[in-house]
């Protein structure tokens, strides 16, 4: 199973809640490019709203020291203490979700704990579950190939 | 597995305690020195002087090494020295291509300086304990493995223990093992050594060994050329070992950090969107080039003797890719997106004395597929996988092997050799069994495998002497430069290409500039001075890269997609200014592309007049053997009888029609060998030198590197005292 944020694009009004409580809550202020989610407006009152879908895992794949792993409910995270910031993680990710900020030294992104649900006035946000697709496991074979048997 | 050792089992023989210092804007401004022999450690200073004038990488390996040894000073002498340098660039994790380490040392095979470039752990490990560069000097009395922790700012020899492995994909893994201080750290180790091979050839090479996470143990990279494994074996020195656990971003203390990611990130995207659509280096590494080289006739064939061959396609690209593990970020250091470093898992061994065993293959790259592969005739990639692997374990560089080997094939074909002679060996073309056993004998020090393992400028004359073959027709299949075997690409095509192989200053390796297709193929330096300018402008520039800690992959491995539209789309002007900003946001010192191409031939002449230091650095020093300018044999010229007949009657003016082969390939040769005697003139000319190929006092005066003891060796030469 895979938890993950769920986003509904038609009931977002742009109100920037979800990014405040998120920068907040890991950031320690209120500052949208430090947010895990983001919110882009797209003219005529409407919005984009992206988070990682936990699914597709290319990060996971493509970081150099297994920085990346997905843990027991299907998330993606990152060990900081593991992590050169080298950035491949953000160039792969095909939405943007991998998230960094210039000058600080490691990603961030989405973790699916919901803070932003609880506070989002338009119920656009909510901690949905899905099942493991063939891209969600795709990770662990590619690094199966070369594990095993050598002298 | 083998024996498991841990640090606690060897001898300790010497400790020193220097500390780590933290680098500041991409430098230590201090250098490590390590005698084996007299057991002295020390740290140096780095001026401000040598860090202006010889940037870092290369040009403090040069500069260390000129300190270090006298004008007589033969590779197996005690003041010999290993340098193994970073660069202010080296260690940043966010521009692909940024860990590697370039290797000096007295070479062996040449008698001059000889540079490699490699990638692996060690050097960025090194660096991060506050070190620019490492030198190793003396001969030890016992088997030593050097030890630095760049945690613990440590420096400790040890005695090679008794029972210990000796070819690297083994004793890597268990001093990987032993010097690891749990599970976690695994990574932290870096080991760099040789192998039974570099014992018994002066062809040996190094490993860099680099942990791998996913494959749960050890890949090697190789500073490959000019026989710097076997100055280590000389040395007794079994390996050295760094540590350095906790890499992070900005370790370089950057000027502008937030820079270094914005351009680092720039070419990450690049190579994630364009890399499937060009050269496919994530899938295929350097083995895209297989087809390439085919079709254009250029890819080594029968000791180069042909370009290509209808088996060619059994060796292309999609084979390779088949056949390498792939979607993994085997990358020879962290960020490094462009991931050339592939490798062949669970490879079955079926000689040797690891027959039957299960192993990983660190390549093959484009120089070993073709080195060991097509130029030896043998189309089997299990083949070339096995000479790969063993070429590596046993620290001997493919390359050179393979080279040599296609030398010897030839002589076979020609009955210099037989049965007899080779002590029961059968070189028939595409006998990779045949190759293998070579190795196996030069790893266990075999009559016949240690003479071939001498190489080819070698074995040309021995076998002249010893077996009265044709003295001139080994010299003109032999390829070598200055006793360095010649790198994979057929370059008798190619005038600008040959001086991109022997108009430099290590011998014929073709880091220094690769100009087949801008001459050849797409004619765009047709005249002398055109080309002269080319042999000026890419040695320079590539040097660059050297004097960093880079590599020159992401520089042209992959291009912006309007990279065309530029006026000199060779030249990747994009790229060239990614670097100069990382430069720039790294050292936080200004950078021109002017200024750039004056860093590289301060140190490029530098080591011209190094070469002129030990005796070499002459013009003569400087031609290639013919069979990498035309065709020796007479079924050579006729494989490509209409471009040797058209160039005889458009450029020769002599009318083909009426003359025997052996006639034409007379006078071929003839004409050839004059265009590249006009070559040399045009191309000393344009770098400043004499026509006797030395750096003018004037020259080095204009370029900054005037220093008294290099003005006193030109002086002495140009007054021909030396
Ligand atoms: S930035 Fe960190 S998490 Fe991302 S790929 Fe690089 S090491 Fe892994
Ligand atoms: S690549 Fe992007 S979307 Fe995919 S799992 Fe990673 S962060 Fe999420
Ligand atoms: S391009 Fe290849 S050789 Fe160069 S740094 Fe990257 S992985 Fe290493």
């Amino acid at each position: 199973m895979i938890k993950y944020l769920k986003l509904h694009d038609d009931k977002c009004v742009g109100c920037m809640t979800c990014t405040a409580t998120c920068s907040r809550l890991y950031a320690k202020l209120d500052n949208p490019a430090k947010s895990r989610l983001q919110v882009n407006p797209l003219g005529a009152g409407k919005f984009h709203l992206i988070a990682c879908d936990q699914e597709c895992r290319k990060c996971v794949a493509e970081c150099p020291t297994q920085a990346i792993s997905v843990n027991s409910q299907g998330v993606v995270l990152i060990n900081k203490s593991l992590c050169v910031g080298c950035l491949a993680c953000v160039a792969v990710c095909p939405i943007d979700a991998m998230r960094f900020f210039p000058g600080e030294s490691t990603p961030y992104k989405c973790v699916a704990c919901g803070a932003c649900v609880k506070t989002c006035p338009k119920d656009a946000l909510e901690i949905g579950s899905k099942e493991d697709g063939p891209a969600s496991q795709q990770y662990q074979e590619f690094a199966a190939v070369a594990q095993g048997a050598r002298t | 597995m083998s024996q498991t050792f841990s640090k606690q089992d060897f001898k300790l023989i010497k400790e020193v305690k220097l500390g780590n210092k933290p680098i500041h804007r991409g430098y230590a401004m201090r250098t490590l020195y390590v005698n084996v022999g007299s057991q002295e450690i020390k740290d140096k200073p780095v001026s401000e002087d040598m860090k202006q004038r010889f940037i870092g990488g290369k040009g403090f390996g040069l500069k260390l090494l000129w300190d270090g040894t006298k004008p007589a000073t033969k590779w197996n002498d005690p003041e010999n020295e290993i340098v193994i340098a970073m660069g202010p660039v080296c260690g940043n994790t966010n521009y692909p291509g940024s860990g590697k380490s370039l290797v000096v040392s007295l070479s062996p095979m040449t008698g001059v300086p000889i540079d490699s470039n490699v990638g692996g752990f060690f050097g960025p490990y090194l660096k991060f304990g506050g070190w620019d560069a490492l030198e190793l000097q003396g001969k030890a009395a016992v088997e030593t493995i050097v030890f630095i922790d760049s945690n613990e700012g440590i420096v400790q020899l040890y005695e090679s223990p008794a029972g210990i492995e000796q070819d690297t994909h083994l004793l890597a893994e268990q001093l990987t093992h032993a010097f690891a201080v749990d599970e976690k750290d695994l990574q932290s180790i870096a080991v760099v050594s040789a192998g039974r091979g570099a014992d018994h050839s002066p062809m040996g090479l190094l490993n860099f060994s680099l942990y791998d996470k996913r494959r749960q143990g050890i890949r090697v990279k190789q500073a490959g050329r000019g026989g710097i494994g076997t100055v280590l074996r000389n040395k007794k020195i079994r390996a050295v070992v760094g540590r350095f656990g906790g890499v992070s971003q900005n370790l370089n203390d950057a000027a502008d950090p937030a820079a270094v990611q914005r351009v680092g990130l720039k070419l990450h995207r690049e190579i994630v969107v364009n890399d499937d659509k060009q050269c496919k280096m994530r899938k295929q590494g350097t083995a895209h080039l297989m087809e390439v080289m085919n079709d254009y006739d250029l890819l080594p064939t029968k000791n180069h003797k042909y370009g290509q061959d209808p088996k060619g396609p059994e060796l292309a690209s999609w084979v390779w890719e088949k056949l390498f593990s792939q979607n993994l970020p085997d990358g020879c250091w962290f960020g490094c997106t462009m991931a050339c470093a592939h490798a062949v898992d669970h490879f079955l061994l079926e000689t040797g004395p690891y027959k039957g065993t299960k192993v990983c293959v660190d390549g093959p790259e484009y120089e070993t597929a073709a080195g060991v592969g097509s130029n030896l005739y043998v189309y089997d990639p299990h083949g070339i996988l096995e000479l790969n692997f063993y070429c590596d374990t046993y620290g001997i560089d493919t390359i050179s092997f393979g080279t040599t080997t296609g030398f010897l094939m030839e002589c076979w074909e020609h009955g210099i050799l037989n049965l007899e002679r080779t002590d029961g060996i059968d070189l028939t073309w595409g006998n990779w069994q045949g190759a293998a056993q070579i190795l196996h004998d030069m790893a266990d020090g075999k009559r016949f495998g240690v003479l071939a393992g001498r190489g080819v400028k070698f074995l040309a004359d021995y076998f002249a002497k010893e077996y009265g073959a044709d003295a001139q027709f080994l010299k003109d299949i032999a390829l070598h430069g200055k006793g360095l075997e010649q790198s994979e690409y057929i370059s008798k095509e190619s005038l600008a290409q040959q001086g991109g192989y022997y108009l430099t200053n290590k011998g014929p390796q073709h880091d220094e500039a690769w100009l087949i297709f801008m001459d050849m193929v797409n004619n765009r330096i047709p005249t002398f001075e055109n080309k002269a300018e080319a042999l000026h402008y890419f040695p320079m520039f590539r040097t660059w890269f050297g004097l960093q800690g880079l590599c020159k992959l992401p520089w042209n491995d992959v291009e912006p997609a309007d990279n065309a539209k530029h006026a000199e789309p060779n030249k990747v002007p994009e790229h060239v200014d990614n670097y100069r900003e990382l430069y720039e946001a790294i050292t936080g010192q200004a950078l021109s592309w002017e200024g750039m191409i004056r860093m590289s031939e301060k140190v490029y002449n530098f080591q011209r007049c190094f070469n002129v230091r030990q005796g070499g650095g002459r013009r003569q020093d400087d031609y290639p053997p013919y069979r990498a300018m035309g065709p020796v044999l007479e079924d050579e010229y006729e494989a490509r009888a209409e471009r040797y007949d058209k160039q005889m009657q458009e450029k020769i003016g002599v009318d083909p029609a009426g003359k025997s082969t052996a006639e034409k390939v007379k006078i071929t040769r003839q004409f050839r060998f004059k265009q590249y005697d006009s070559l040399i003139d045009a191309v000393f000319k344009r770098r400043g030198w004499t026509q006797d190929g030395c750096p003018t006092p004037e020259h080095l005066k204009n370029i900054g590197m005037d220093l008294p003891e290099v003005l006193a060796v030109v002086e002495a030469r140009i007054a021909g005292q030396a």
